[in-house]
C-alpha cells in the first residue's frame, strides 16, 4: 500500500493547521473553537488546566473522534475526517499517556513492527524477513536513546522509565512528519525527565534516523514544557488563551492569571 | 538453535519416521489422527493464540473441510483436487466470519462464532440431500500418489506426517515473518497496533482466513482417514474442545498444538473404555490449569524465567538499598 | 389462531425457564464479570441433587430446600471462592475456561458416576388440562409461568427495593465507589452468585419433569440462557427475563411454521441480529470502550 505523504510541500507551509474545531458533548463545548498552526521542524506544546479540551483536541488529531466542525489540515491534505490507521500512513506518530508497548515481544522487534507496515504492500512482507529491513534504523534508534543493553529483553520485563522510552522511540520509528506526545512525562520518575527533554531535543535536532519531526506535546510539568517548546499554546475552557513563545506565555498576564498562579 | 533443541527434534523426527512400522494398525491410525489435529489446532492457535480473536466455531470449518472433500471425490473427483479446494472454501468462509469479529468485542465474538458453528452444524444434519444428513457420507477412499495407492494406515500415517510438517513449516515461516509481530501487535494491544499504521482489519480477517484454512485441510485429511464422516464431530462440543486444546497446550506457542492435540485428542481416544472418567479428569484439569496455570502448559518455562528475573531484581534492589548509592 | 396461542403458552413458559437461567447469568456478570459457560450444568445439578434427597425418601418440597441450601454452599460459594477469586485479576478469558472445563467435568462425574440414562421427575403440578376459548393450556405450562414470573419480579424487586440489593446494583455499576461508601464488596458479589444457584435450582425444579434428568440437559439450556441473556440486554436484569421468553416463544413457532430441525437455529439468528445492529441488547445500556 503506497503512502501518500511524501507529496511535495510548498515552502512555508505548515505541517498541522487546525482552523476552527469545535467538539460538543452533550451540552458540554469541550473544544470551542481552535485554531493554529504548527510549522515544520517545530516543538508546540499544549497546555492548560484540566477540562480545557487538551485531551479532545488531541483525539481529534489523532482521528479517535470526529470533530462537530473545523478542520484538520497535513502538509496541505484535509484529513479531518480519518482514523488513527491512516493518519498514521500519511505521518501522524503518537505516544500513549498510559504505556502501550507490546511486553512480549523484544524492544527491537517493538520497533520493528511500530514501522514495517509503512513500506511495501502487506503481502510482501508475507514471509519475508523479520525485521523487513528496518534492523539499521531500529538500532540508531536504541542507541540514541540509550537501550542497546536491553534491546533483546522483552518490552515487559523493563523498568517504567525504560518501557517510557521504547514508548517514545516506537512513535518515530515510521519517520512521522508530525509527532503526537502525550503527557511524555506522566509517571515519570522526576530524575528522568530531564534526560527525556534532553531526548526529545536531540530527536528534534539530529535525528539518528534521518528525519526532522515536528512535535505537539501535552504536558503538566511547567518546567518541561518552558524548556523543552519553541512555542506553546494555553487553552482553558475549550478555548486558545494565548500561543506564544515560552517567555511570551510566563510573562502573559491572563495566562498567569487563569493558570500559572504567581 | 541450542544443540539441544536440535538433538531433540531430531530425535523426535527420528521416531516419527521410523517407529511406525513397529506399530499395530490402531496405533499407526491414533498417530495419524494426532497429526490430523495437529494441523486444525495450529489454525486455531493462529487466530486465538497468536492474534487474540475469539474464536469458537473452528470445528466448523473442520467439517466443511471434511465433507468438500469426501463429496468431491464421491463425485469422481481427486483428492488432490479436493483439499485445495476445502482449503480455498474455509479460507474465503472464514474472511466472512471474520466480518462480524470487526464489529462485536470479545465474549459477544465468542458467541458468535458457536453461533456459526451451530448454522453449519445444523445444515450438515438436516441438509440430507447434500451432505447425507444423520446417515452421513462413508467409503471414502484413499487417495493415490502418483500412482502409488495411500489405501493403507500405514502409507497414509506418511502422507499426513508429511502435509503436518509442510502446515507447520510455512506457519513458522508466517509467524517468524513481519506477519507474525503483525498478528501479536493485534492480540495484545489493538489500539497501540493501529496507531503504527498495522492494518488491524484485514489481520483481523486474514487470521480467521488462514485458521480456517488451515481447518479445512485437516478435515480434508480426516476425511479420507476415518472413512466415514457425519455430522457429530463437527458440532459446538468439538470447537469447545479444539479451544481448550489451545488453551492447554499455550495459545501463542508454537508447539502448544501439538500437546494440546495429543491431551485432547490421542489420551481419550486411547482411554475410550473410561471415556466419560476421561472427560471427568480432562474437565477439572482445565479448571486446575486456570488457576495455576493459565497461559498453557507450554508457559511452564517461561513462568520459572519470570520468577527467577523477579528474585534477581529484588535482591538486586535490596543490594542497592544496603549499599546506600546516592 | 388456536395453535398459535397454544404455540404462544407453551412457548411462554418454556421461556421463562430459559429467563429464570439468563437472569442468574446476567447477575454474575454484573456482579462480577463472570462469564459462567457451565450456567446449564448449574440447572443439570441440582435436578440431580434432588433426585438424590428423594431417593432416600424425602418429600419434593424437602428435597428441593436441601437442594437450594447445598447449590448456595457448591454453586455458590465454593464457585466462588475456588474458581472465580483466584483468576479474576487475569481478566474474563481464563474464568470462561474454566467454567468450560467446569461444565465438561460437571456433566462427565453425572454420566460416568450415576447415569448416562434419563432419568423421569416429579413434576409440581398435576397433569391438568384447561381449555380456554379452544386453546388447550396445561397447568404445567401456566404454573411454570407464573412461577417463572414471580422469581424473576422477587428477584427484581429485592435488587431495586431492598437495601441489600441496591448495595449489589452499586457494586455492579461502580465497584470501587461502592467500597469506599462502606459496602462490603466481596460479601455482595457472594449473594449474587448465592442468587444465581438459587434461580438455578427453581429452573430445575422446573424444567426437569418436562425433559427429563439427564447429564447432558444442561448444554442446549445453558446456550439458550446465554442467548436469551443477550437477546435481552446482557447488563440488564429485567432483559434477561424478556430475551427468554422471546427464544421461548419464537422457538415453538418456528419449530411449527418453518421447520422442527432448525428449532435450535431460531435463539441463534434471533442472536446474531441482535448482536450485529443492537449489540448491548434489547433493554441493555451501550457499554464505552475504553481506550
Amino acid at each position: 500500500m503506497s503512502t501518500t505523504r511524501h507529496h511535495e510541500r510548498t515552502a512555508g507551509q505548515p505541517v498541522l493547521k487546525v482552523t476552527g474545531l469545535k467538539k460538543a458533548y452533550g451540552a458540554i463545548q469541550a473544544v470551542g473553537g481552535v485554531s493554529f498552526q504548527v510549522q515544520p521542524g517545530e516543538i508546540f506544546g499544549v497546555i492548560g488546566p484540566n477540562g480545557s479540551g487538551k485531551t479532545t483536541l488531541f483525539n481529534s488529531m489523532l482521528g479517535q473522534i470526529t470533530p462537530d466542525e473545523g478542520k484538520i489540515e497535513l502538509n496541505g491534505e484535509d484529513v479531518t475526517q480519518l482514523g488513527p490507521l491512516e493518519l498514521n500512513r500519511r505521518g501522524v506518530g503518537r505516544t500513549f499517556q498510559t504505556l502501550q508497548v507490546f511486553g512480549k515481544m523484544s524492544v527491537r522487534d517493538n520497533l520493528i513492527v511500530a514501522a514495517q507496515e509503512h513500506q511495501g504492500s502487506m503481502f510482501s512482507r508475507m514471509f519475508a524477513p523479520g525485521d523487513s529491513g528496518l534492523g539499521k534504523r531500529a538500532d540508531a534508534l536504541i542507541d540514541q536513546f540509550r537501550i542497546r543493553h536491553v534491546a533483546d529483553k522483552k518490552a515487559g520485563e523493563l523498568s517504567y522509565g525504560q518501557q517510557k522510552l521504547v514508548d517514545i522511540a516506537m512513535a518515530f520509528m515510521s519517520q512521522p512528519d508530525l509527532v503526537l506526545l502525550d503527557e511524555p512525562c506522566a509517571g515519570v520518575n522526576p530524575s528522568l525527565v530531564g534526560g527525556i527533554s534532553t531526548l526529545l531535543k536531540q530527536l528534534n535536532q539530529n535525528p539518528q534516523i534521518g528525519k526532522h519531526s515536528s512535535f505537539v506535546v501535552i504536558e503538566h510539568n511547567m518546567d518541561f514544557v518552558m524548556d523543552l517548546c519553541h512555542r506553546i499554546m494555553v487553552m482553558v475552557e475549550g478555548r486558545v488563551m494565548a500561543i506564544g513563545t515560552p517567555a511570551e506565555i510566563r510573562s502573559n498576564k491572563q495566562v498567569l492569571e487563569a493558570y500559572l498562579g504567581s | 538453535m541450542k544443540k539441544f533443541q536440535i538433538l531433540a527434534w531430531g530425535i523426535a523426527a527420528a521416531i516419527l519416521m521410523i517407529a511406525p512400522p513397529f506399530l499395530k494398525n490402531y496405533g499407526i491410525y491414533l498417530l495419524s489422527y494426532w497429526m490430523v489435529f495437529i494441523i486444525a489446532t495450529m489454525g486455531l492457535n493462529l487466530t486465538v493464540g497468536y492474534a487474540g480473536q475469539k474464536s469458537l466455531g473452528h470445528a466448523a470449518f473442520f467439517g466443511m473441510g471434511a465433507y468438500v472433500v469426501a463429496l468431491m471425490m464421491k463425485a469422481g473427483l481427486s483428492f488432490w483436487l479436493g483439499l485445495p479446494a476445502a482449503a480455498l472454501i474455509c479460507f474465503v468462509v472464514g474472511i466472512i466470519l471474520g466480518f462480524p469479529a470487526l464489529r462485536v468485542q470479545t465474549i459477544y465474538l465468542a458467541f458468535a462464532t458457536l453461533g456459526f458453528n451451530t448454522a453449519v452444524w445444523l445444515v450438515m444434519r438436516n441438509e440430507e440431500w447434500l451432505t447425507g444428513g444423520t446417515y452421513g457420507i462413508n467409503g471414502i477412499a484413499r487417495p493415490n500418489f502418483f500412482g502409488m495407492s495411500l489405501e493403507g494406515n500405514l502409507a497414509y500415517y506418511y502422507l499426513v506426517l508429511a502435509a503436518t510438517v509442510i502446515m507447520g513449516l510455512l506457519l513458522l515461516g508466517l509467524l517468524r515473518s513481519p506477519w507474525g509481530k503483525a498478528f501479536t501487535a493485534l492480540r495484545d494491544n489493538p489500539i497501540r497496533a493501529e496507531s503504527l499504521g498495522i492494518n488491524t482489519r484485514s489481520y483481523t480477517l486474514l487470521s480467521f482466513a488462514i485458521g480456517a484454512a488451515y481447518a479445512g485441510i485437516a478435515g480434508g485429511l480426516f476425511a479420507s482417514l476415518v472413512q466415514f464422516i457425519e455430522p457429530a464431530p463437527f458440532a459446538v462440543g468439538s470447537s469447545i474442545m479444539m479451544y481448550l486444546m489451545v488453551v492447554v497446550g499455550g495459545p501463542g506457542y508454537f508447539l502448544g498444538p501439538v500437546l494440546g492435540a495429543a491431551v485432547g485428542v490421542i489420551l481419550p481416544e486411547w482411554l475410550r473404555f473410561a471415556q466419560a472418567w476421561y472427560l471427568f479428569v480432562f474437565g477439572s484439569a482445565v479448571v486446575l490449569l486456570m488457576i495455576w496455570l493459565p497461559d498453557g502448559l507450554l508457559s511452564i518455562p517461561d513462568r520459572i524465567r519470570a520468577k527467577r528475573l523477579a528474585r534477581e531484581a529484588s535482591a538486586a534492589r535490596a543490594a542497592s538499598a544496603m549499599g546506600a548509592k546516592v | 389462531m388456536t395453535d398459535f396461542l397454544q404455540l404462544l403458552f407453551s412457548g411462554l413458559s418454556t421461556g421463562a425457564i430459559y429467563g429464570l437461567a439468563a437472569l442468574g447469568f446476567t447477575l454474575l456478570w454484573q456482579a462480577s464479570g463472570t462469564i459462567n459457560f457451565a450456567q446449564g450444568e448449574f440447572v443439570m445439578l441440582p435436578a440431580f441433587m434432588m433426585l438424590a434427597f428423594m431417593s432416600f425418601g424425602a418429600p419434593l418440597a424437602l428435597s428441593f430446600a436441601l437442594s437450594v441450601g447445598l447449590s448456595v454452599l457448591v454453586l455458590g460459594w465454593l464457585f466462588k471462592r475456588g474458581i472465580v477469586d483466584p483468576l479474576f485479576k487475569y481478566g474474563m478469558m481464563p474464568i470462561v475456561v474454566a467454567t468450560i472445563g467446569l461444565s465438561i467435568s460437571m456433566r462427565s462425574l453425572i454420566r460416568a458416576g450415576y447415569s448416562a440414562e434419563a432419568s423421569p421427575f416429579p413434576s409440581l403440578f398435576s397433569d391438568q388440562i384447561y381449555n380456554i376459548a379452544g386453546v388447550t393450556v396445561t397447568l404445567a405450562d401456566v404454573g411454570t409461568f407464573a412461577l417463572a414470573l414471580a422469581l424473576v419480579f422477587t428477584t427484581q424487586a429485592f435488587m431495586t427495593k431492598t437495601v441489600t440489593g441496591r448495595a449489589m446494583q452499586a457494586v455492579a455499576q461502580n465497584t470501587e465507589s461502592a467500597s469506599v461508601l462502606g459496602i462490603n464488596v466481596p460479601r455482595m458479589i457472594f449473594y449474587a452468585f448465592a442468587i444465581n444457584a438459587v434461580l438455578a435450582v427453581a429452573a430445575a425444579l422446573l424444567v426437569t419433569p418436562t425433559y427429563l434428568a439427564k447429564f447432558d440437559m444442561g448444554e442446549s439450556l445453558g446456550n439458550k440462557a446465554f442467548f436469551a441473556a443477550i437477546i435481552g440486554g446482557f447488563n440488564n436484569s429485567r432483559g434477561a427475563l424478556l430475551g427468554g421468553l422471546i427464544v421461548g416463544v419464537c422457538e415453538n413457532l418456528a419449530a411449527a411454521y418453518i421447520s422442527p430441525a432448525y428449532k435450535d437455529a431460531v435463539a441463534l439468528v434471533i442472536f446474531m441480529v441482535v448482536i450485529l445492529f443492537k449489540p448491548q441488547g434489547l433493554l441493555g445500556k451501550k457499554e464505552e470502550r475504553k481506550v
